[in-house]
């Protein structure tokens, strides 16, 4: 077992919120054909605010923190949020477009000492991802600042969303990303809005398009181990943990709001009215997304795919039910190993082709 | 003897887990577990308070053992922080936020 597992391992048994994810503003200077968020500000934490969430956090055990948004640096305090958090010794992960990032701003968080930059990059060529991000040049500013942040030494992710508008593009920003001397992830689910909006998912991949990506070892390495059919489900993988939201990990919006998730938009509490560890400890929301095994989901419990499957509990409560499946998850098992899961068997015998996803409403004390 | 300066490296993140110190490099993102006696000389290493200070007054005073075995020991366990790049040791003070990030590597 590496130290990374023990440690993962002791954060859940004492309960500790080992990784959260800021969101510090949900504003941006793109506008991204499939991004989930409402870019208003409907009364971001101010820095005060932040701060002493940062402070909550930290004496809570929190770790590893990702700073995001929206575009973080949209806010002017940004450096000085980053500033504070590494001084409470969080590792720090940045989230960004990186189109503000100049050679001042790669040096500074060099010398900030954050951890990763992860920067959002969908194509190669200029004509599609502007097209995607809708700011004309990104691509140029975006690459500019990746190579400025390499100069200084700083581990960079370029993180892919696979999509219609970008699938043809993937092997070029992978050789991209090694040219640069970057990660690279593909991401192959878009998700919903967080208000329930679904029209953003008409840029997902078809399934049958998700083969070809799952069988690339450059992108999954062992395809033979990546798609080999589901092992049979013991006891001892019933028993065990749907994901890490809300065992060791959560989400605070920039408003305040705790989920489970980011992509798990269920409402938890509010910094702006309880305290972090109260909201962490004692939230009913928590408390019931924790109480979950694999052997309680209504039924995925009895699929071929328990064992392996990459379920979203998100996702699932997106689609109306966190005990339910996600049918973007049950599509990509199946493309993997050609099995059909127990969660298309029981849409094709309800007669529901598409999932009806429920509506994600902001708390409402908080909205402007 | 001459003395030694120890400052911790701006470059790592860490926190107390179940009483245990863990630190993560942000240069190589390599996490380490320090023991009760590291950990003291860790949080003590502020680049002004010489070693055989923070050896007789953190590690002496709450450990069973001499100076000079103390002394002796967290030498070398500096020596090894040091080279992990998560502490710099100086022969002088080291003022704050002076060397303390180690050169970066490449993905």
């Amino acid at each position: 077992m590496s130290l990374m597992q023990e440690l993962a391992g002791k954060a859940l048994d004492l309960g500790v919120p080992l990784s959260a994810h800021l969101d510090v503003t949900y504003r941006c200077n793109e506008r991204c054909e499939h991004c989930y968020l409402d870019h208003d500000d409907h009364g971001e934490l101010t820095t005060a605010e932040i701060k002493d969430l940062l402070h909550q956090l930290a004496d809570a055990g929190v770790f590893f923190l990702t700073l995001s948004g929206g575009e973080v640096l949209m806010r002017r305090d940004a450096f000085e949020i980053i500033e504070y958090a590494r001084s409470l010794m969080f590792n720090v992960k940045l989230k960004t477009n990186a189109v503000m990032i100049r050679e001042q701003e790669a040096q500074r968080l060099r010398a900030l000492g954050v951890e990763q930059v992860q920067i959002s990059v969908y194509s190669h060529r200029p004509e599609v991802h502007d097209a995607v991000t809708k700011l004309p040049g990104s691509l140029k500013r975006t690459l500019a600042a990746v190579r400025l942040l390499r100069a200084q030494g700083l581990r960079v992710n370029l993180a892919n969303v696979l999509m219609r508008s970008n699938r043809d593009d993937t092997a070029s920003v992978q050789a991209l990303a090694k040219e640069i001397g970057a990660h690279y992830t593909l991401d192959p689910t878009v998700t919903p809005m967080m208000d329930g909006n679904t029209s953003v998912l008409r840029h997902r991949v078809d399934a049958s398009e998700l083969s070809s990506y799952f069988h690339d070892p450059s992108l999954v390495g062992d395809v033979e181990s990546f798609c080999a059919p589901p092992t049979p489900v013991d006891e001892d993988v019933l028993e065990g943990l749907p994901c890490s939201a809300g065992h060791t990990s959560c989400y605070i919006t920039p408003y305040g709001d705790v989920y489970p998730c980011v992509q798990f938009p269920l409402t938890c509490g509010n910094v702006r009215r309880e305290k972090f560890i109260d909201i962490w400890r004692h939230s009913p929301q928590l408390n019931e997304v924790r109480a979950i095994r694999l052997k309680n989901l209504t039924t995925c419990s009895s699929c071929t795919h328990a064992g392996s499957c990459t379920r979203c509990p998100g996702l699932a409560y997106m689609e109306g039910n966190m005990r339910g499946p996600s049918s973007a998850d049950c599509e990509k098992s199946y493309v993997r190993t050609g099995i059909v899961t127990a969660g298309m068997k029981a849409r094709k015998s309800s007669g529901s082709a598409a999932p009806g996803l429920v509506q994600i409403a902001p708390a409402p004390s908080l909205t402007a | 003897m001459s003395d030694k300066y120890i400052a911790r490296s701006k470059a790592v993140a860490a926190r107390v887990l179940g009483g245990e110190m863990m630190i993560m490099s942000a240069v190589d993102s390599r996490l380490f577990s320090l023991s009760d006696v590291a950990t003291v000389i860790w949080e003590a290493a502020d680049g002004r308070t010489p070693l055989s200070e923070i050896v007789t007054k953190r590690v002496c005073a709450h450990f069973d053992v001499s100076a000079d075995v103390a002394y002796r020991d967290a030498e070398q366990l500096v020596e090894d922080l040091a080279s992990r790049g998560i502490l710099s040791i100086s022969a002088q003070p080291i003022p704050e936020g002076v060397a303390e990030h180690p050169a970066a590597e490449a993905p």
